[in-house]
């Protein structure tokens, strides 16, 4: 069901008197007009959130699925219980408040207090991302529960320390199962998860979430994301199936009750909700709220643009809360992420377009840099099919971004490194991974970076460039339109065009004359279901 | 490909006083004033080195060798083995509480990945000895008081450790041990040890001053902040 009076066909043919697109540009817009016969693909309207928030949580954990016991049932007094949290990397960007989780730990923290138990903590659940800022954790869980429980029973987790971390055994697969030491100690551990497309939540949840570098390293490596035939598709992914293997172990291990969280695609709020629509559609109004929009970004500095698009949060509806055993929950999660992202599409294209925004979830607050990019263009953005890649094997990607050579030193230490260092002499996932993985996994400077500031782990960047690797095996050139620099596409391995006419007029040197073109119209983001 | 640097040993070389503690060598010497026995020479110890405490700090702006030399003035008369003793009791009472829980951290797994942990300090010799055991560092260089008769002259033996002296002193070392530098580490708070941070291949910046900040950012190198 739609929330909005707009309803349009998320799949739209264009014509010769259709008007331009715009694209998503870094921090900016820029617009074009596509050939006649490019199909357009659009994020299906926001379906309609739930009304009652509170009392969607209070049923999911009452009436837990696949005919689980309801948590108060698991309740005793004096039990040790760990709560762990999804990190800033879920939604994109952050939902307006309150946050989905303040809203249900609010709840859990209330049901624990009644059942008399009193030992309980909250992990931010940051695997090897980095740790979120005080003012990040109070807007996530709201000030009281900030204000209470910040940072004795609240606090980000620490994947390096050893103290905190256990390994609890292997896999059949002969893989690590690393967790935080507390939870694994715990008599019940209940996860917070925020499903904002079909990756995230399961058994990566726990088997990533909470784990370090010993178990992460099992799945995020070259040849298992090359497994891996979609990461948004549980059923073909490699990665996930690892992450399955450990869920697994855990649970045979470890008292689990995951409560999964839904939300809607509805990104923006009233006054820019025609972003999401087909251009066809907008309104007088709507072109000239665009243009001025567009006029006042050309006119500002990166860096205002930058802190304006952070500051602007979304308005994500929940369209659904599931608790219980990992697998029947996330089983319901995804039949309503499907529901909400998945756009039905006949056949691939020999080119396909997207235009990559200012935000991925690696940089909330912070810069979008080259290798962000690449992994927004063929990790994330390539992955969003089920069935087959929009792209045909050998296709020609085209995207628009700036590629700006700028890293946030404090975020992204390891990236600069990684960038200036390593990229110039092999864009190899696997040599890359083999002469210099360890190296920046263990730099001491790194590992502190990441424990005492707001560093992501040494090894992140690698785990970025494996990402991309099965979107690089498949495409057969990427051309990337509105960059700054040429040294940056380079690096990369992109080619780069001046316009996106130049852009499609290379692609017709590889696919003919008249090549299948898609555009993906993403953000809000669409999943391909490619028949 | 680049090339492999295993078969030559790394390092990792650090600046001590504001790197991996929080006192400098102005408090250890704060220590020796108040803890002169006699109450008439520890006033007067005392009271000298407040009144003196705008010139070091504007020496030491300027030129860090000309800050030690001006600095350690204050140590003539010392016997050498009351400085020992004292070393070890500035150690147990200024230093060790003083030290950045991040900087055990850091010293600890630098020497798991393998490099030998040296320090390069413009402190005493007397005080820097102790932390070296303490932290298990494998080498470290420090100044010494030139000593005439068995008591300190006030004077620093040469070379002064100090900014630019620092890096020469390292690529000395590593030429003589064979370490190799681009694989090596070095760590440091102050602008004047900018220097030092830059003979290495893996510079790192922590809890900076301006000018190491400015510096680190320029270049990119890693900041570390330790409280």
């Amino acid at each position: 069901m739609s929330e909005q009076s707009h309803s349009y066909n998320s799949v739209k043919i264009l014509d010769e008197d259709s008007p331009p697109r715009y694209l998503h540009c870094g921090e900016d817009f820029i617009t074009h007009k596509f050939p006649a016969g490019t199909r357009v693909l659009y994020a299906k309207p926001p379906m309609k959130p739930v009304e009652n928030v509170g009392a969607a949580i209070r049923h999911a954990i009452n009436h837990p699925e696949g005919g689980a016991k309801p948590l108060y049932a698991r309740l005793k007094p004096g039990m040790k219980v760990t709560i762990a949290i999804d990190d800033i990397s879920v939604p994109l960007p952050p939902m307006k408040t309150p946050d989905v989780r303040q809203q249900i730990l609010e709840i859990l923290l209330e049901m624990l207090t009644d059942h008399g138990v009193e030992d309980v903590e909250m992990i931010i659940a940051l695997a090897l991302h980095r740790r979120m800022t005080e003012a990040e954790i109070k807007r996530m869980v709201g000030p009281d529960i900030f204000a209470e429980h910040y940072p004795d029973t609240l606090y980000n987790m620490d994947a390096e320390d050893e103290d905190e971390m256990v390994v609890l055994g292997k896999t059949d697969h002969g893989e690590h199962v690393q967790i935080v030491r507390r939870a694994a100690e715990s008599d019940l551990l209940i996860y917070v998860n925020v499903n904002f497309v079909p990756m995230n939540g399961g058994f990566k949840s726990i088997g990533t979430g909470l784990s370090g570098y010993q178990g992460i390293q099992h799945h995020h490596n070259p040849e298992t994301i090359l497994k891996s035939d979609s990461y948004m598709d549980p059923d073909s992914s490699e990665l996930y199936s690892s992450n399955e293997r450990m869920g697994r172990f855990l649970n045979d291990k470890l008292e689990i009750f995951h409560i999964e969280t839904a939300l809607n695609n509805k990104m923006y709020d009233e006054q820019l909700d025609f972003l999401a629509r087909p251009e066809d559609d907008w309104s007088g109004t709507d072109q000239l709220k665009f243009k001025s929009m567009k006029w006042t970004l050309e006119n500002l500095p990166r860096a205002a643009k930058r802190a304006l698009f952070h500051k602007v949060p979304a308005p994500y509806g929940i369209i659904g809360v599931h608790a219980g055993p990992t697998e029947a929950v996330h089983e319901k999660t995804l039949q309503k992420c499907w529901q909400q992202h998945a756009v039905k599409v006949k056949g691939q294209s020999d080119v396909v377009v997207y235009g990559i925004p200012f935000e991925s979830p690696y940089n909330v607050n912070s810069i979008m840099n080259p290798l962000l990019v690449r992994v927004m263009a063929l990790g994330y953005f390539f992955n969003m099919y089920r069935g087959k890649p929009l792209i045909k094997k050998g296709g020609t990607l085209i995207i628009t971004h700036p590629c700006y050579d700028d890293f946030d030193a404090d975020h992204h230490p390891s990236y600069i490194e990684f960038f200036n260092r390593v990229l110039p002499q092999t864009r190899c996932s696997k040599t890359i991974a083999e002469t210099w993985e360890k190296e920046f996994a263990n730099n001491p400077n790194y590992i502190e970076m990441f424990r005492r500031g707001n560093a992501y782990h040494g090894v992140h960047p690698f785990y970025m460039w494996y990402w991309a690797e099965n979107g690089q095996h498949h495409v057969g050139r990427v051309i990337v339109v509105g960059a700054e620099n040429e040294h940056v596409p380079k690096r990369l391995g992109w080619d780069r065009a001046n316009s996106m006419d130049e852009a499609l007029e290379m692609a017709r040197d590889d696919h003919g004359p008249n090549p299948h073109i898609t555009l993906m119209h993403h953000p809000p983001f669409v999943l391909a279901d490619v028949e | 490909m680049e090339r492999e640097t295993k078969d030559r040993p790394t390092a990792a070389f650090y600046d001590v006083d504001g790197t991996l503690i929080k006192t400098n060598v102005v408090h250890a010497y704060a220590y020796y004033a108040v803890n002169t026995p006699e109450l008439t020479k520890k006033l007067g110890k005392t009271a000298s080195l407040l009144a003196s405490l705008p010139l070091y700090w504007m020496a030491d702006k300027f030129d860090r060798r000309l800050f030690n030399e001006a600095f350690y003035k204050n140590y003539a008369g010392y016997t050498e083995d009351r400085l020992v003793i004292l070393g070890e009791e500035i150690f147990d009472n200024v230093i060790r509480p003083n030290i950045f829980e991040g900087a055990l951290s850091l010293v600890e797994r630098s020497r798991r990945q393998g490099h030998r942990q040296i320090l390069v300090t413009g402190a005493l010799d007397v005080i820097t000895e102790p932390l070296a055991e303490f932290l298990g560092c494998d080498d470290y260089v420090a100044n010494r008081l030139e000593m005439k008769d068995g008591v300190a002259t006030g004077r620093l033996e040469e070379p002064t450790i100090a900014g630019p002296t620092k890096a020469k002193w390292v690529r000395q070392y590593a030429e003589e041990h064979g370490y190799d530098l681009d694989g090596s580490f070095a760590y440091a708070d102050s602008g004047s040890d900018v220097p030092l941070l830059s003979v290495v291949g893996h510079p790192c910046a922590v809890n900076p001053d301006f000018e190491m900040k400015k510096t680190a950012r320029a270049y990119s190198w890693p900041v570390l902040e330790f409280d």
